[in-house]
This record gives structure tokens, C-alpha cells and sequence, in this order.
């Protein structure tokens, strides 16, 4: 990086700079979809495009480590995690009918002021910084590490211990929860309890196109005819 | 003019390996297995030992309807197939078959994090698939698939950086040009907890709890007819050929070998993932399916301590011989 003196213009804009616009572009909309869509899965999936498209980003800006890290760290692992966490879900395909929150115009707002601080932020930190594209690239490997371990290691190290805490307090809590349960037999027999009172209201709601009951009522169809054709043949054997 | 010529040549080659390799995979497996378990398996197909079998299987999957389920998510149906695939073309990209600029698709600085972010990226496509597909079977295969991702990410990661820590770069050719022969005790623990974590996250015999057919029928992939079912099965052979590519460049060497590593360097590459490839198949002929539980125990209480200790290993070494 170097402090350009003057012969960049925003006029004459290089490949490498429209792509930058272009990527931004798509990420950004990408971002507007993900907060915006009523299916959640669908929500999921677009915050995997924003994730990748900032990856890009920073492969435009040299950064290879950095895009790589982003990858892995969020679209492999983050993504996956809130995918795994919403089949947990009864999040149907198609629309969630209550998938909107009366704190919309809140959300907007907070949204909008950390926008409005980050871009200032960035802009006036960086407001005539270049990044020299032909020269040994500023954002490899080496020098990331080198500026992170160097200048960068007091919070560097603040943060690890910070994913410590929160490590270990993540497993305090799941062993709290497990000393609780006064005797296995009778929290089994709650959760099965429970459980049979979930199926019960599923099985009484609306009908099959209804939000969260379509995909349950599609999938039990499924599993009826499956019932069914192994069915047939045992009910033949009983017949003769 | 001949830059751009160099690169096409490249992506094509790179192409035809990722089309050949995992086919030449396949076959092995139908025959490995079947002499293991006393058959003679294909036969027929193309005449010599049936070694057109697959070409057979996939002018069969060209020739099937494309169905997509009523009830399903189209375009996440359709799309999934493509998503779990393609990574794996990406990563072969980036695996150095020999010394040198010329035995590599593209040589990353970040090699490492480039193949192990761009792998991570395929499990999206069974995820996809076992949400979009609208089935319960699907369902349950997608979270098996997501669960196990969680579980065996970190060990690889974890090994994969020991390997780093060792050469001292994360450049793929950069590690296997750092490579000398007593690394192999060196990282022995760690080459083994990649190469397990790897076949986990292949979903291959004995991790393939999320495609389990007897009792999931197929998983997230139970729905797929036809071309989009055989690109599946595509990308998990491609996977095996990536696994053991990149086990073998991180943890084998490479293309150092006794003698030959001058010109033959990569025939040194090809066969010690050969070799890895008979492995899996070996694995998937011998063990019994994991139980849920038992994959996940095996992750967190073995796997990741496991790795744990060979970092600590490696940085002990690594500062001694300083």
C-alpha cells in the first residue's frame, strides 16, 4: 500500500476496479435478499453468496489469506451450522408466514447507523490509500502474519482468550444442563411426553399447503406410502 | 496470446484428470471389492474384466428422466448437485502432481486454506439437497451431514496446520519441497487423523452414517434420479481422488520418492494416492457402518486431542531443531 500522490482518478476506472464495484454490488444485494426473504433456508443460502462475494472482495484487494480464512470459517462452518440449525427447525419450504419481526423499522435503524459509522470509518482511514496491484502483494500470507504476530499480537491475543471464555463457558453450560435432570427415566418419559404432544397439534393443524405443516405433511405422505408398499406383500402373506 | 493459451491448457488438463480419475477410482472399487468379498464383479461391459462398466452406468444415468419431487424446492433441488461437485474441480486445481511450475494447475500462496475452504464449500451441496428434496429420509441425511462436517473439520484443520507449521509456508508445493523423510514419523499421528477426518467428511464407509441405506435409504440424495444422482456420485469419487492427492502432498511427500524424483516425480504422486485409494476401498470393504454417536465420540474425544498433540509435537520439534 502506498499513499498515492495523484496519478489514480476515479474516472478511468481499471478492470480490476469494475470487477471490485461489480462483486460489490452483487454482495451487497446478495445481503439486501438475505435480511429481506420470507424462506429461511433461502436466507441461509443468500448469506452464502454475501460471505463469498466479500471473499472475492478481498481477492481483488490481494488479500489471498484473508479470503481463503473467510471461506473457510464462514461459509464452511457458519453457514453450516445455522443450515443445520434451522432443520432442526420446522421452517417449511416455501414462505414462513410469521417470518417477520415488529422490529423491522428498529432493525433498519441500528442497521443504517453501523453502516453509516463503518463506511466513515473506513473512509476516512483510508481516503487516498492505492493498493499497488503490480507489485509483491500486500496482502499474502507472509506479511499478514507477519504484520498480525508483530504489530497486532495484544489483541490478537485478547480475542483468543475472549473464544476461550466463550469455549468454556459454552461447555459449563451443557454439563449444567445435564446435572439438572434429576433421574434419566423420568426426563426421558418428559421429552417423549412432549413430543407426542407436538405430533398431536402437527397432525391437527390446518392443511397440507399451511406454512410449517406443508413439509411435514408432504414427508409423512412419503413415509406412508413406503408404509404401504412394504405393506403389501406381508398383508398377502397374512391373507393366505 | 501464449499466456492465455498456457492457462486453457492447464484448466483442460485438469479436466480431463478430474473426469478420469475418479472413473478409474470407481472401477477399482468394483473390482477390489469384489475380489475381497470372492465375486468377479463387471464383467461384460467393454469386454476385457468389464472395464467400461462405468462408461455403461453413465450413458444409463444420461438416458434417465429427470425428476424433480412435487413437493420440493426447485431450484435448490436442481442447483445442489452442481455445488457439491464442483469444489472438488476447484481443489484439483491446486494439487502439485509434480516439481515445479509446470505439474501444478495454479500455484496459490495459500494453498492449504484454498483446499480445505473450497472442500468445506461441497458439503453445502448435500445440505442443500437433503433440505430441498422435501423428504424425511433427505432430512435426516442432511443433518447427519451437517453434524458430521462440524465434528471432523477441526481435525483436519488442526493436522493440516501442523503440516504448515513444519515446512514453514501454507503453499502446497511449498510444503512438499520442504519435505524430508523423517517428517513421515514426525507426522505420522497427523496424516492418520486427516486421512480419517477426510473420509468422514467423504461421507465414505465406515462415516457413512448420512447416506446409510438401510436405514435412511439415501440420505440427502434418496430423491435424485438420473444425471443429478451421478454427479453426486461423481463428486464423491472425485473426493476420494482429492483426499488422497492432498494426504499424500501434505503427509507422503509428495513426488519425493527413493529414486526418479527428477523426471518421475510425479508417478511417485500417483502412486502413493493410488495406493491411498485402495485404502479407502479396503476400509469401506472392512468396517462396519459408525454408529452416530460412536462418529461423533471418535471426532471429540479422539481425533481432536489426538491433533492437539501433534501440533504441540510438531512446535516442540520444530524449536529444538532451530
Amino acid at each position: 500500500m502506498s499513499l498515492a500522490g495523484a496519478p489514480q482518478g476515479f474516472l478511468s476506472p481499471t478492470g480490476v476496479e469494475i470487477a471490485f464495484l461489480l462483486v460489490g454490488l452483487v454482495t451487497f444485494g446478495a445481503a439486501l435478499v438475505t435480511v429481506t426473504t420470507r424462506q429461511l433456508v433461502h436466507a441461509a443460502l443468500w448469506l452464502v453468496v454475501a460471505l463469498g462475494g466479500l471473499a472475492v472482495e478481498y481477492l481483488l484487494l490481494t488479500a489471498e489469506f484473508i479470503a481463503w480464512v473467510q471461506v473457510l470459517i464462514y461459509v464452511g462452518s457458519v453457514v453450516v451450522l445455522l443450515l443445520f440449525g434451522l432443520m432442526l427447525t420446522k421452517a417449511p419450504i416455501g414462505r414462513s408466514p410469521d417470518a417477520d419481526s415488529g422490529n423491522r423499522w428498529a432493525a433498519l435503524t441500528v442497521a443504517v447507523a453501523a453502516a453509516t459509522a463503518l463506511i466513515w470509518v473506513v473512509v476516512d482511514a483510508f481516503r487516498a490509500t492505492w493498493i499497488d496491484l503490480d507489485g509483491p502483494a500486500a496482502g499474502s500470507t507472509e506479511v499478514t502474519g507477519a504484520s498480525l504476530f508483530q504489530n497486532w499480537v495484544l489483541p490478537f491475543e485478547a480475542l483468543s482468550v475472549l473464544l476461550l471464555a466463550a469455549l468454556v463457558g459454552a461447555i459449563v453450560l451443557s454439563r449444567k444442563a445435564k446435572t439438572d435432570s434429576s433421574s434419566p427415566l423420568a426426563n426421558s418419559r418428559t421429552a417423549t411426553e412432549s413430543s407426542r404432544l407436538i405430533t398431536k397439534s402437527d397432525e391437527d393443524s390446518g392443511s397440507p399447503s399451511s406454512g410449517p405443516k406443508g413439509r411435514g405433511g408432504r414427508s409423512e405422505r412419503v413415509e406412508a406410502n413406503k408404509r404401504d408398499d412394504r405393506g403389501g406383500p406381508a398383508a398377502q402373506e397374512g391373507a393366505r | 496470446m501464449n499466456d492465455a493459451l498456457d492457462v486453457a491448457l492447464r484448466l483442460l488438463v485438469v479436466f480431463v484428470v478430474f473426469l478420469t480419475l475418479p472413473l478409474i477410482v470407481g472401477q477399482t472399487e468394483h473390482k477390489v471389492m469384489a475380489h475381497m468379498q470372492g465375486r468377479l464383479g463387471p464383467m461384460y461391459a467393454g469386454g476385457f474384466h468389464g472395464w467400461a462398466q462405468l462408461v455403461a452406468d453413465g450413458v444409463k444415468f444420461a438416458q434417465k428422466e429427470d425428476i424433480v419431487p412435487a413437493g420440493a424446492d426447485r431450484r435448490i433441488f436442481q442447483l445442489a448437485p452442481a455445488v457439491a461437485l464442483l469444489p472438488y474441480l476447484l481443489v484439483l486445481l491446486a494439487v502439485p502432481v509434480g516439481p515445479g511450475e509446470g505439474a501444478v494447475g495454479q500455484v496459490l500462496d495459500a494453498g492449504i486454506f484454498f483446499v480445505l475452504a473450497v472442500m468445506g464449500v461441497g458439503v453445502l451441496g448435500s445440505l442443500m439437497a437433503g433440505w430441498a428434496s422435501a423428504n424425511k429420509f433427505s432430512l435426516l441425511g442432511g443433518l447427519r451431514t451437517a453434524a458430521q462436517l462440524l465434528a471432523y473439520e477441526l481435525p483436519m484443520l488442526l493436522t493440516a496446520a501442523s503440516v504448515a507449521m513444519a515446512a514453514g509456508t501454507v503453499s502446497l508445493p511449498g510444503i512438499v519441497d520442504a519435505f524430508e523423510w523423517w517428517w513421515l514419523p514426525w507426522q505420522i499421528v497427523g496424516g492418520i487423523v486427516f486421512f480419517v477426518a477426510g473420509l468422514a467428511e467423504l461421507q465414505r464407509p465406515p462415516f457413512d452414517m448420512p447416506v446409510a441405506d438401510s436405514e435412511i435409504i439415501f440420505g440427502a440424495y434418496t430423491e435424485y434420479t438420473g444425471l443429478r444422482f451421478a454427479l453426486f456420485l461423481l463428486a464423491e469419487y472425485a473426493g476420494i481422488v482429492v483426499l488422497c492427492g492432498l494426504t499424500t502432498v501434505l503427509f507422503l511427500g509428495g513426488w519425493h520418492g527413493p529414486w526418479g524424483a527428477d523426471g518421475l516425480g510425479w508417478v511417485w504422486t500417483l502412486l502413493k494416492a493410488a495406493v491411498l485409494a485402495f485404502v479407502v476401498i479396503w476400509l469401506r470393504v472392512t468396517y462396519p457402518r459408525l454408529r452416530e454417536d460412536q462418529l461423533q465420540k471418535l471426532s471429540w474425544t479422539l481425533l481432536i486431542p489426538l491433533s492437539l498433540a501433534q501440533i504441540a509435537l510438531t512446535g516442540v520439534v520444530k524449536v529444538v531443531i532451530r
